[in-house]
């Protein structure tokens, strides 16, 4: 264990981590509002929008997040000049959250509409029958239902965005993943114990979280 | 799409006026975008016809982007083995009357199923030739890191599938006389196995999808040659990007309809398949206990 307790050594490793909550934290919101609103058009009655969420879903889902962080560096960036915060390190994070949202907005658009599958079709007619229209629908009756059966899929989604965010250290954001690669280079003698201790603390942060949304799930299921 | 109608009413006169102005406001923002990253792109000198020329020679393709492809499939299909084995080996384990096999297995799974597959790949890479002594190829780092994740996933699915059967199914079996690997082999397996195909096959296109991880590693895969090597050669990396990303979509996609057409298969024979009317159409149904199969890993 000696590795760690160089404080040099310790603050890489902390930071790391910092990078992986952050990338984490902003994405899951982003990538969460996004979801729900393509999957709003994915349901809508206008065939413009069920087009576009469908082309969104098909395009984000089936390319590699990989390809997709570097399309956001070499494209968004280097091309289009697209400028999101005046320090590179800050930059590359948030192109990093780009991408991550991008990516994971197509899976919440899905969870989100098997979720709607869930809610018994009774729900929305009754909610027609009074006269509610395709919003309301689907703010007042559809969604709130469906946010229940939609807190399994969105905990296995979360655990998998938080080890993709490891993918945006090829982009230059020095994040856990990153930080192994270095440590494991220079500590030829310890490489087991780092790898024991980053993958230690992913499965500390993350078997948890599993367990917590498997607990959430099965208290806000709906007997039916 | 016919189906969703249960959401709103039949469209009136008026609603479909509303609806048609709202989808010609929305179309025409979506070209504006579209116009507006195409003039930067313009702008930048993306759209030189030097950039995209090298696509029409055989050269690029038989040079890069060929064996990119046969490297990502030939990483792919190794890792598909290996992982479908895994995933039995521990899936059976897990279900193990003894604890000595149960509890390993079990942390086994969930260890590998929290741990980044990058990190993985990092640590079989740069990690284990410390620990023996030679390199590891790039090629094992990253088949073996696919097959221990996606092998503890499968595990999973496979597990849930046999717990999923009718408790009659096993009883039935020992009851005529079979013993304790014969019942696994002979009923359970194949049944929970058809059961999963739908997850099974999902979790495979995650792992092609996966393969793209060699490229941090330097293995020679599709986004290695076809985006990396090919653009050092001509300096065209957007260019290249697009086209080995609709490389990857074109194949992903016809494996995702080839599990929604394995899902109907067996969705329409099996009990499991309750009749309930639908609100959205869903390419891929939510499997019970198996919401692994849709992780957005990779």
């Amino acid at each position: 264990m000696h590795v760690f307790t160089d404080p040099k050594n310790f603050d890489a490793y902390l930071s790391g981590f910092l990078w992986i909550l952050k990338l984490t934290g902003a994405s899951a919101v982003l990538a969460l509002l996004l979801g729900v609103l393509l999957a709003a058009m994915r349901v809508s009655p206008v065939p413009v929008l069920r087009g576009v969420g469908a082309a969104w879903v098909n395009i984000f889902r089936n390319t590699p997040l990989t390809l997709i962080v570097l399309f956001c560096y070499f494209g968004l960036y280097s091309t289009l000049g697209l400028n999101l915060a005046d320090s590179l390190d800050l930059n590359n994070y948030w192109l990093g959250v780009v991408g991550l949202s991008a990516y994971t907005a197509a899976f919440v658009c899905e969870a989100v509409r098997s979720g709607v599958n869930t809610v018994p079709a009774g729900q929305a007619e009754a909610a027609r029958a009074i006269g509610l229209t395709f919003t309301q629908t689907l703010r007042i009756v559809i969604l709130p239902q469906a946010t229940r059966s939609v807190v399994a899929p969105f905990g296995s989604i979360l655990i998998a965005l938080c080890k993709n965010a490891t993918i945006v250290g090829t982009i230059g954001v020095i994040e856990a993943s990153s930080v192994m690669k270095d440590l494991l280079n220079e500590n030829g003698d310890a490489v087991i114990p780092i790898f024991l201790v980053f993958a230690g603390t992913f499965a500390a942060l993350l078997i948890p979280t599993g367990y917590l949304f498997g607990w959430l799930a099965n208290r806000l299921a709906v007997k039916r | 799409m016919s189906s969703s109608s249960v959401l709103y009413d039949h469209p009136g006169p008026r609603a479909r006026l509303r609806s048609h102005v709202l989808g010609v406001v929305f179309a025409v923002g979506l070209v504006a975008l579209l116009w507006w990253i195409y003039s930067k792109f313009d702008a930048a000198g993306q759209w030189e016809s030097s950039l995209w020329t090298p696509f029409t020679e055989a050269k690029t393709w038989t040079q890069f982007i060929l064996p990119g492809l046969q490297a990502t499939l030939e990483a792919a299909a190794v890792g598909m083995v290996l992982s479908l084995a895994f995933g039995l080996l521990f899936a059976v384990g897990r279900l193990s009357e003894h604890w000595w096999i149960s509890v390993p297995a079990g942390a086994i799974v969930e260890f590998f199923r929290a741990v980044p597959l990058l990190l993985m790949i990092f640590f079989i890479f740069y990690g284990v030739p410390f620990l023996i002594q030679g390199p590891v190829p790039a090629f094992w780092a990253v088949v073996i890191g696919l097959t221990l994740y996606n092998g503890s996933v499968l595990a999973e699915a496979f597990r849930a599938g046999i717990r999923s059967l009718p408790g009659g199914q096993s009883e039935a079996a020992y009851a005529i006389g079979m013993r304790k690997s014969q019942v696994m082999q002979l009923i359970l397996m194949p049944q929970a196995a058809r059961a999963m195909l739908p997850i099974i096959v999902s979790q495979l296109v995650v792992l092609l999808k996966d393969t793209a991880l060699g490229y941090i590693v330097a293995y020679p895969e599709l986004l290695q040659r076809g985006v990396n090597d090919l653009a050092a050669n001509y300096g065209n990396i957007l260019a290249a990007a697009m086209v080995v990303a609709v490389i990857y979509i074109v194949i992903n996609s016809l494996l995702t309809a080839l599990a929604g057409w394995l899902d109907r298969r067996t969705g329409t024979r099996g009990a499991r398949s309750a009749k309930r009317p639908r609100l959205a159409a869903t390419a891929g149904s939510a499997p019970e206990g198996g919401t692994t199969a849709t992780n957005p890993q990779g």
